[in-house]
């Protein structure tokens, strides 16, 4: 009975546990197994070296891919954040009707990606979206293409993916601000200091763990990111916009490339790595004040 | 028939059970014209005493197909008959073995009935191992009867003559060319001025046989220049745009010319539109025949039940009767030579006899944009930097260049 008790938790977390390390960990190691083989169509298991990732390097669709993820990445992560700053610290102005804004401004989370992909390509599109009402309306001279211009298309998927992850941004950063002791806000007041500074120097800095979160929940949104592209632009034009997991996904299951395919995956794995790492070490190192 | 009873009959006496032949098909067919065509072969498989179990497998033209075959092979649990196509039942082959189907196509004598690089495709190595189920032809150029008649335009003979006729409808405030930006069908129109301007020589040593030296070529230098050109005939808004949808631009009038594989044909059918009266189909400029072959491969299956399923499959997919409806349905043309077109369109007449007439004199050609030339990687690598240069303002000389860098990179 003792022993039972002791060992409950650790019989009922064995499942999941055994799960994944092979469904995730287990998956991990074979395909960066697999990365160094010269799999084609089937896998195959004879280590051939380092050549799948010469190759890939050596792809212009690959740097065309990276070079992606660093600008979606990047613009994605820092203007969500800055628009839900924004919108959240408007909203927590005591307002009317606060929950059915919130609701709102929450709403496009609950939107599968592909979904918005397409209304955004009908959006951006020049002759059924803005540019083709703008020009209906008068404005002849409107221009508003970036779907079809190959050096702008990628910023399409970045508008796209603002809209649909800023209010879930809003609403953790809403948490937060109503987190921030009340007591600490009074006092501020009671001494006179405006509004923008109580923000600056005192709710925002407190909010600082809030803003991690935000950001590797984005930041991993924006690795990952595949259907939003694939609905938008499909890659395109040419492979304009594509990204790492666009490129993997063509590698692996229209080309017949496992090898290729892998090869991409381990090395979009380390990016995460390089993000996810300092930040759990950060999180799990113990602090000294505790 | 006859001995596909005696078979069973020998069966019966061997094993208590009559083994029935029996199969699982794996295709991509779903879409309405393509499933009717299907069932026919179907409804003949039934009628002969086979149990014919479906499976079909829709989305990513085939992608999502080729993802569940994977799994089956893998988990060691071939389906019976896979829709596969081009250098891609080879490399099958390779990777895991088919099963060998000499004696029904010796039975039935079909090397005398398939053009002789139909045929090929159809092997692996000595051994036939797939069976030919209609033949698209991939460069055709489609045009509306109406804006050119209009217009005074005949259809063009060489890339020089198009150029021409699409300078005046552009002119003329008319879209030349309809054209949907998604990279097979940049692939597409690469592939057929590749033909046009290089004859079917140069084809088979740039876009089958690699050669790097073809590819560097000023000849395909010239290729991406008129690729250029085309790309000013195209309107704006061509990204993204599904190639039906191009159609349907050239049968309303607004556009006059669309490159795509006879598969178009059906777009104007079913529109109700006359051949020759409201559109016209003409072979792209130059001289050639580029096919696009589907077939059924064979996997290595056990039980005596899904061999003969298999025979039979094999069988009645090269049969004249099923040849006949099937490409009447789909609207490509039979594999087999020796089947009476009467019935078919005016098209696919004018397809077949080029197909005869080609397969003698070495210009009835793979296409490589719809994988029947390459293996996936190579014929991705050409088609990524194809895409790239017909949606960027890179130069023909750096497009020669990324050509032969991507091909030797993707071995």
């Amino acid at each position: 009975m003792e022993w039972l008790e002791r060992n409950v938790p650790k019989l009922v977390l064995a499942p999941s546990f055994v799960a994944i390390l092979v469904f995730v960990y287990g998956f991990i190691a074979w395909t960066a197994w697999i990365s160094l083989t010269k799999s084609k169509l089937m896998p195959r298991y004879e280590i051939d070296g380092l050549g799948q990732y010469t190759r890939l390097f050596a792809a212009p669709r690959w740097d065309v891919a990276m070079n992606n993820l660093y600008i979606f990445g990047a613009l994605f992560i820092i203007i969500s954040m800055l628009i839900g700053l924004m919108l959240a610290i408007f909203l927590d102005q005591k307002i009317r009707a606060e929950g059915v804004l919130r609701t709102i401004y929450l709403y496009p989370m609950a939107l599968s990606l592909i979904v918005t992909g397409t209304a955004w390509k009908w959006i951006l599109n020049p002759g059924l979206g803005i540019q083709d009402m703008m020009r209906d309306w008068g404005f002849a001279n409107f221009t508003f293409d970036w779907l079809i211009r190959p050096e702008m298309a990628i910023y399409t998927v970045v508008i796209a993916a603002v809209w649909q992850a800023s209010g879930f941004v809003m609403a953790l950063f809403l948490a937060g601000l109503r987190s921030v002791d009340t007591e600490i806000i009074r006092a501020a007041q009671v001494d006179g200091i405006p509004t923008r500074r109580i923000y600056t120097a005192i709710i925002i800095p407190t909010m600082a763990p809030i803003f991690l979160s935000a950001f590797i929940v984005l930041a991993h949104l924006a690795i990952k990111a595949f259907d939003l592209v694939i609905a938008l632009t499909n890659g395109g034009p040419g492979y304009a916009t594509d990204l790492p997991a666009t490129y993997m996904y063509a590698m692996a299951f229209s080309r017949g490339d496992l090898g290729q395919a892998a090869a991409s995956a381990m090395i979009m794995m380390m990016v995460i790595f390089a993000i996810v790492v300092p930040y759990l070490y950060s999180e799990l190192r113990p602090r000294r004040d505790q | 028939m006859k001995t596909v009873l005696a078979a069973s009959t020998a069966m019966m006496l061997a094993v208590p059970a009559m083994a029935e032949p029996t199969a699982e098909v794996l295709h991509w067919w779903t879409s309405g014209g393509e499933a009717k065509s299907v069932a026919v072969l179907q409804d003949q498989f039934k009628a002969e005493g086979g149990t014919w179990t479906d499976m079909p497998v829709a989305g990513g033209g085939g992608d999502a197909a080729m993802t569940a075959l994977r799994a089956r092979v893998l988990a060691g649990n071939a389906p019976t008959a896979v829709q596969l196509k081009g250098p891609a039942i080879q490399e099958w082959y390779e990777e895991t073995g088919l099963a060998d189907i000499s004696a029904v196509a010796e039975e039935n004598g079909w090397a005398d009935v398939l053009p002789e690089q139909l045929a090929a495709h159809m092997k692996c190595e000595d051994q036939w191992c797939a069976a030919p189920v209609n033949v698209h032809r991939v460069n055709w150029i489609w045009g509306n009867k109406k804006i050119l008649d209009d217009n005074g335009i005949t259809m063009p003979a060489t890339w020089e003559e198009f150029n021409a006729a699409a300078e005046k409808l552009k002119a003329a405030g008319i879209t030349p060319l309809a054209h949907g930006g998604q990279n097979w069908q940049d692939a597409t129109v690469f592939e057929t001025v590749v033909l046009g301007l290089g004859g079917p020589e140069f084809y088979q040593k740039a876009l089958v046989d690699l050669d790097p030296e073809a590819l560097k070529s000023d000849t395909m230098k010239q290729v991406f220049d008129e690729l250029r050109t085309l790309r000013g005939y195209v309107d704006d808004n061509f990204s993204g745009r599904d190639w039906n949808l191009a159609t349907a631009m050239v049968m309303n009038g607004e556009a006059a010319f669309q490159i795509m594989g006879d598969w178009a044909k059906g777009e104007f059918l079913a529109a109700g539109k006359q051949p020759g009266v409201d559109f016209v189909c003409w072979p792209t400029p130059g001289n050639g025949f580029l096919y696009n072959v589907d077939s059924f491969a064979f996997f290595e299956v056990e039980g005596d039940d899904k061999q003969q399923g298999q025979q039979l499959l094999a069988k009645l997919i090269v049969g004249p009767e099923f040849q006949k409806t099937f490409n009447l349905n789909k609207g490509s043309i039979p594999a087999r030579t020796d089947v009476a077109l009467d019935e078919f369109d005016d098209c696919a007449k004018q397809s077949s006899a080029d197909m005869n007439a080609d397969a003698g004199d070495g210009s009835l050609l793979p296409s490589y944009a719809h994988g029947m030339a390459l293996r996936g990687a190579q014929a991705g690598a050409i088609t990524d930097v194809v895409t790239a240069f017909f949606n960027s303002d890179m130069s023909s000389d750096d497009a020669v260049q990324q050509l032969a860098d991507a091909v030797a990179n993707s071995m």
